[in-house]
């Protein structure tokens, strides 16, 4: 009997096609929609994740002045070597103290030019923000101390300027500037704003300061602090130091900066997190929208299958029969609806995270919150009418106009 | 000429119908006694609203009584669930109805199969049993086609086949040639009449067309849910 049923409901699947279709289609598009939406989400939240982990983890950056970007405290004294040798000397554990100063120019070899920033630092820079020399060598000593013209480069502005020639000891021509290229840098991708982290010329800190600067300020220092250390105890003597250093009075404010990885991490995330709801939301909507369209196929029919109902009594179907082959029948359409959309999501959701280039996460329990629900309301929408048509005498289910 | 037995097929004793409650408490049946030999043909007539199709409605199992007693067989009706009835028609019953009530969209092969699906027949000897009624209704060779694609006659022959499918004990029909032209009513009451004389099937139809009642055993007609007339057919029909 429970064969025969099921296949009553897959011959009411055929017979009644564009219904069907529809049905599913409805399915289809609210599950594909949340699906692909919150994969785009988890990746874009990964990638970021990822690429704070590429920065450096545990990472501090410390700048003069309170405000950063336009407007920025031009009253603020810069740092000085001396106060990079003073935190060397008395924060620890840290694994790398890199000063940092920068400029931008174009970059000319041969007739190819390529605009790009310029970053002064000593060694410690590479160790720091988590660089690998994947060809060539860092700076020697004496590169350092005399400021020597002297760089190494990113993989964007290898590839912008060499194209596939191997730039190690080459020269490149920066404003006025002859500088030999001593290294490259292995390619780490777009950071979480969109920018590209692998245009950029790394000199000594000197060279940069004597040939484009023209002082002999740090811009900005950056310290990683070593394993097992806490960001939070290298923050708080770091302030104490400097506050010192910048002979500054218990009233006043800092006038510098301190920001480290975690809290950048904790803020990105945070935004990506709020976007993945937004994504979410907007789902939800459509998948609301997928519901209401089968309900409105489900109650469409409502009258015709009420007299279907009625027919099906009248020549000795028992009302659990005629119930178990509508339900049958709502899971088939709606399972099958639900499975197709899923298979879309991750066919859409694998091809966008791809064109993205960010990571393809599968969040099985979206899948499965998606899945339940439209399958939900198609085996809600599908089956309730047909339980309150089973229950009428089946002479009223006839004449149900 | 009624083939009357001693124990009637059918047995009703005051069997009511009422509708609506307190001061809309309209009846649609007075107490209505009964009895329907096997292998009877009946017709009830009537005027619009005189409770002839209510009362085919009880009779057979589509619609249920407010009192009185209905034995079908030895079988107490009357005081069936709804299961129980749902056996009666599934076992017993056929029927026809003024409105065809074929599914649409579905060949007229596999809507005559439908009451022997519902039974459990093997699917090889279910073709076999259709394939047969459509014969016997004379609409071999258009298995295939969906009641969209027949005329109104050719849908009603596909209602008589699934109602004769399942050789049940009694056949109900509503009004059947209600909705037909003059030549195509006769063919079907020809059709009728040729099933209860070979296969012996009890028939009960309600009609408002003296002719088609003409071709019935027994007349009985209905006025303000009461039986009013009852007589043999062919025979004693009297104008008046």
């Amino acid at each position: 009997m429970f064969f025969n049923t099921v296949l009553l409901a897959l011959r009411d699947i055929r017979r009644n096609v564009m219904r069907s279709v529809l049905t599913i289609l409805g399915i289809i598009i609210g599950v594909a929609a949340v699906i692909t939406l919150v994969t785009i989400g988890n990746g874009s939240t990964a990638q970021i994740a990822n690429q704070i982990a590429s920065m450096g983890t545990n990472v501090i950056m410390v700048s003069p002045g309170q405000h950063r970007g336009p407007g920025s405290d031009d009253t603020a004294p810069s740092f000085t070597l001396q106060d990079v040798e003073a935190i060397r000397k008395e924060i620890s554990p840290l694994s790398g103290v890199a000063p940092t100063c920068s400029a931008s120019a174009t970059a000319v070899v041969g007739n190819r030019n390529w605009s790009s920033s310029i970053t002064g630092s000593s060694n410690d820079f590479f160790s720091v923000r988590n660089w690998i020399i994947e060809s060539g060598r860092i700076f020697e000593p004496i590169e350092q101390l005399a400021g020597r013209a002297v760089c190494i480069i990113g993989s964007t502005v290898q590839e912008n300027l060499f194209l596939k020639e191997d730039p190690i000891g080459r020269k490149i021509r920066l404003g006025k500037v002859s500088c030999q290229v001593v290294g490259l840098l292995k390619e780490k991708g777009q950071s979480s704003m969109g920018r590209d982290q692998d245009d950029l010329i790394i000199m000594p800190l000197l060279t940069v300061q004597r040939r484009f600067t023209g002082n002999r300020d740090v811009a900005m220092i950056q310290l990683a602090v070593a394993d097992g250390g806490s960001t939070e105890q290298v923050t708080k003597d770091l302030t104490e130091l400097l506050r010192k250093r910048r002979h500054l009075a218990e009233s006043e404010e800092d006038n510098f900066s301190i920001r480290d990885t975690k809290e950048l991490a904790a803020m990105l995330t945070g935004t990506t997190k709020t976007m993945t709801s937004l994504l979410g939301a907007v789902a939800a909507v459509s998948l609301l929208v997928g519901g209401i369209g089968i309900m409105n196929i489900m109650l469409v029919s409502v009258t015709e299958r009420t007299r279907e109902i009625g027919i099906r009594l009248a020549i000795g179907a028992f009302e659990h029969e005629v119930l178990l082959q509508f339900l049958t029948e709502s899971v088939v359409l709606s399972s099958l609806g639900g499975m197709i959309g899923i298979l879309i999501a991750l066919a859409s959701s694998f091809w966008i995270t791809k064109s993205m280039r960010i990571p393809f996460i599968i969040d099985l329990q979206i899948i499965c919150i998606a899945f339940i629900f439209s399958a939900a309301v198609g085996v809600i929408f599908g089956y309730f009418p047909a339980l309150k048509a089973a229950r009428l005498d089946p002479i009223d289910a006839l004449r149900h106009e | 000429m009624s083939k009357v037995t001693a124990a009637p097929l059918i047995h009703l004793r005051g069997i009511t119908k009422s509708y609506g409650l307190g001061q809309a408490l309209t009846y649609a049946l007075h107490g209505i006694d009964l009895d329907i030999a096997k292998g009877d043909f009946v017709s009830i007539m009537g005027p619009s609203g005189s409770g002839k199709s209510t009362c085919m409605n009880i009779l057979g199992c589509l619609d249920t009584a407010t009192s009185g007693q209905y034995f079908f067989s030895n079988l107490e009706v009357s005081r069936m669930d709804r299961k129980q009835l749902a056996s009666l028609r599934r076992y017993y019953l056929g029927f026809v109805f003024q409105g065809f009530n074929l599914l649409n969209r579905t060949s007229a092969l596999e809507n005559v199969e439908l009451p022997l699906m519902y039974r459990g027949t093997p699917a090889r000897q279910r073709r076999q049993l259709a394939r047969h009624a459509l014969r016997i209704v004379g609409l071999d060779g258009r298995e295939a086609h969906t009641p969209g694609e027949l005329s109104g006659g050719q849908q009603q022959r596909v209602a008589i086949a699934r109602a004769i499918v399942t050789s049940p004990a009694v056949l109900f029909a509503d009004e059947p040639t209600g909705n037909l032209d003059t030549a195509r009513s006769h063919e079907i009451m020809e059709l009728l009449v040729g099933l209860n004389q070979e296969k012996n099937i009890t028939i009960v139809m309600v009609t408002h067309e003296p002719e088609m009642a003409a071709y019935t055993n027994r007349i009985i007609r209905f006025v303000d849910g009461s039986v009013a007339e009852d007589a043999d057919g062919k025979n004693e029909h009297t104008p008046n």
